[in-house]
């Protein structure tokens, strides 16, 4: 194994020694009988950059939609140790989630879909207006909140969605696959400025996708997961200082890690 | 011809380059120039058949309780104006009173059902059979038992009416995005915020469209119910007064009531596209026009 950069998981993380989220033992059983996940443990530290990387069928979704809370797994738990805890001992998770689809209102302007996570935790308007519209703002869509989402592009659309997702300032962004169905230049564009938002905002990022190359770049620590039955290859730490840029995208240390991770989801599908 | 693209003066290359372009096009009297010969092309063929006709009638010399010609029914407009006018005003209330409860009931209805499946169930089965039962087979019981005429002419018409809108907002209020619907959950949204921030707008072009359809068949209901009562007296609405010119032969005063009734079924239908249009206008697919 190669372990000059990139290593299997430290003992201790700078910023990962009281984790976020801990995945105990999960799995998840669909009704028709398909075992999406098996037995997964993993933590995620506060302001990490995490993504979760794997072939289509291996659970990655179906992990992120877990920790989000939309849907319960069939066994193990989801625990958030940092975080409180209504009267029913439900935890009152402190998260934005990001669809693969933008998932805009399509009968509210930009503002108003931004506004929308405010005005359901009831928060005055006026307050959700100005709060809305300077998260419009930090994504570069100044000027554009009485766009209705019919008129923006899908680049646009995707930076309304991840302006919803962090407009209540959570303590982890989780997204699934957000830019797969973008063309590689706005990708390239998206996944500069997601960097630069996570560096600003210092919230911890969760990332399904299945690009090798986007995973490299983006995130601080990779897990490698397998399909049929969904579970964790490997759990590597990218080491390559932020900010990364265009220099970092082209530069020999990239593609060599590219490469290294690459290797570990071949070996984690051939397996 | 189009100009030459520069890569540097007028693209700046970013994602706000790839939106979609809404079109702007030349307007002639303040309508789209589209718009004319849709306009344009029904009057001339309408202007043709009438010529026809009235030339019909009056090289053949066909009596006017046969075939009166479109002058004659034009006179009888607006000589019997203050009768049929009358009329047109109870059938339009009835049509209207219809349609508002239509609504009301249509849309609180389906509001229930997608709340509980358990009342879909239940009691969707027989909103069909109300439905699907013809309203002339019916409309005599109902006249029986409601005991003021008007009242029966409205619950028949309402119970025509009904139905588009209650299936169409069913299946509108179902139909919203299911990752938005997640996304509300996962916000901790109430059953009542997610009613009317999601699923309430994401019906309402079914509604509209349901609307478009009730719209007509409340003023079909009111004029069908009322050949089967066939009301006499000074209140009575156009269907009565076609019933009462057809038994004493002034065909040219039936003619001139039918065409109250379809101008009157034309000016619904255009009012409800307009009101469709606008409320939608700004997002959805169906009144938005593209460039391709």
């Amino acid at each position: 194994m190669d372990t000059a950069s990139l290593s299997t998981p430290h003992a201790v993380r700078p910023e990962g020694r009281k984790p976020l989220v801990c995945v105990r033992h999960v799995s998840k059983q669909f009704g028709n009988g398909t075992l999406a996940v098996r037995d997964v443990n993993l933590s995620l530290g506060t302001g990490e950059f995490v993504s979760l990387l794997g072939p289509s069928g291996c659970g990655k979704s179906t992990l992120l939609r877990m920790i989000a809370g939309l849907g319960a797994p069939s066994t193990g738990t989801i625990e958030w140790p940092t975080t409180s805890h209504d009267a029913a001992g439900k935890p009152q998770r402190d998260l934005g989630f990001v669809f693969q689809d933008p998932t805009l209102m399509p009968w509210a302007s930009a503002l108003a879909n931004v506004m929308m996570p405010l005005t359901l935790k009831g928060i005055r308007k006026s307050e959700a207006r100005e709060r809305a519209a300077a998260m419009l703002a930090l994504v570069g869509l100044a000027g554009f909140e009485n766009s209705y989402p019919r008129e923006l592009s899908g680049g646009m659309k995707m930076r309304v969605s991840i302006a919803r997702g962090l407009v209540l300032r959570p303590k982890i962004l989780l997204m699934d696959e957000p830019f797969a169905a973008l063309d590689e230049i706005t990708r390239h564009r998206l996944n500069d400025d997601l960097l630069e938002l996570w560096w600003k905002e210092k919230f911890t990022a969760v990332f399904v996708t299945h690009s090798v190359f986007e995973s490299v770049y983006l995130s601080k620590r990779i897990v490698v997961m397998a399909a049929r039955p969904g579970r964790v290859m490997a759990d590597l730490d990218v080491d390559a200082p932020y900010p990364r840029d265009e220099l970092f995208r082209t530069s020999p240390e990239y593609a060599h890690l590219c490469r290294v991770v690459s290797g570990k989801l071949k070996e984690a599908i051939g397996s | 011809m189009t100009p030459p693209i520069s890569p540097t003066a007028d693209h700046n290359g970013t994602d706000a380059e790839a939106r979609p372009v809404l079109v702007t096009e030349p307007r002639i009297l303040g309508l789209p120039a589209s718009a004319w010969p849709r306009i344009l092309a029904p009057i001339v063929i309408g202007v043709v058949t009438l010529a026809a006709w009235e030339f019909a009638v009056r090289w053949n010399a066909i009596p006017a309780y046969i075939l009166p010609g479109p002058v004659l029914i034009g006179q009888t407009l607006v000589s019997d104006w203050g009768t049929l006018s009358g009329s047109l005003w109870i059938t339009l209330k009835i049509t209207f009173l219809a349609l508002a409860a239509a609504v009301i009931v249509g849309v609180s209805l389906a509001v229930l059902f997608t709340q509980s499946k358990w009342l879909e169930m239940s009691l969707l089965p027989y909103a069909v059979i109300l439905q699907v039962t013809p309203i002339v087979a019916i409309a005599p019981l109902i006249i029986i038992w409601a005991g003021d005429v008007n009242l029966a002419l409205l619950i028949c018409a309402w119970i025509v009416a009904f139905f588009p809108i209650l299936s169409n907002t069913i299946l509108g209020l179902n139909s919203a995005d299911h990752n938005l619907v997640n996304l509300f959950q996962l916000y901790g949204a109430t059953r009542w915020q997610t009613m009317r921030h999601l699923k309430l707008p994401a019906a309402l072009p079914y509604f509209l469209a349901g609307l478009k359809i009730s719209g007509g068949l409340a003023l079909i209901g009111a004029v069908v119910a009322e050949f089967v009562a066939g009301t006499g007296g000074s209140a009575s609405g156009l269907a009565y007064r076609i019933l009462e010119a057809g038994y004493q032969l002034k065909i040219p005063r039936v003619f001139a009531a039918l065409l109250m009734i379809s101008l009157s079924g034309i000016a619904i239908f255009l009012a409800t596209s307009w009101v469709s249009h606008m409320l939608l206008r700004r997002w959805h697919e169906s009144a938005l026009k593209r460039e391709n």
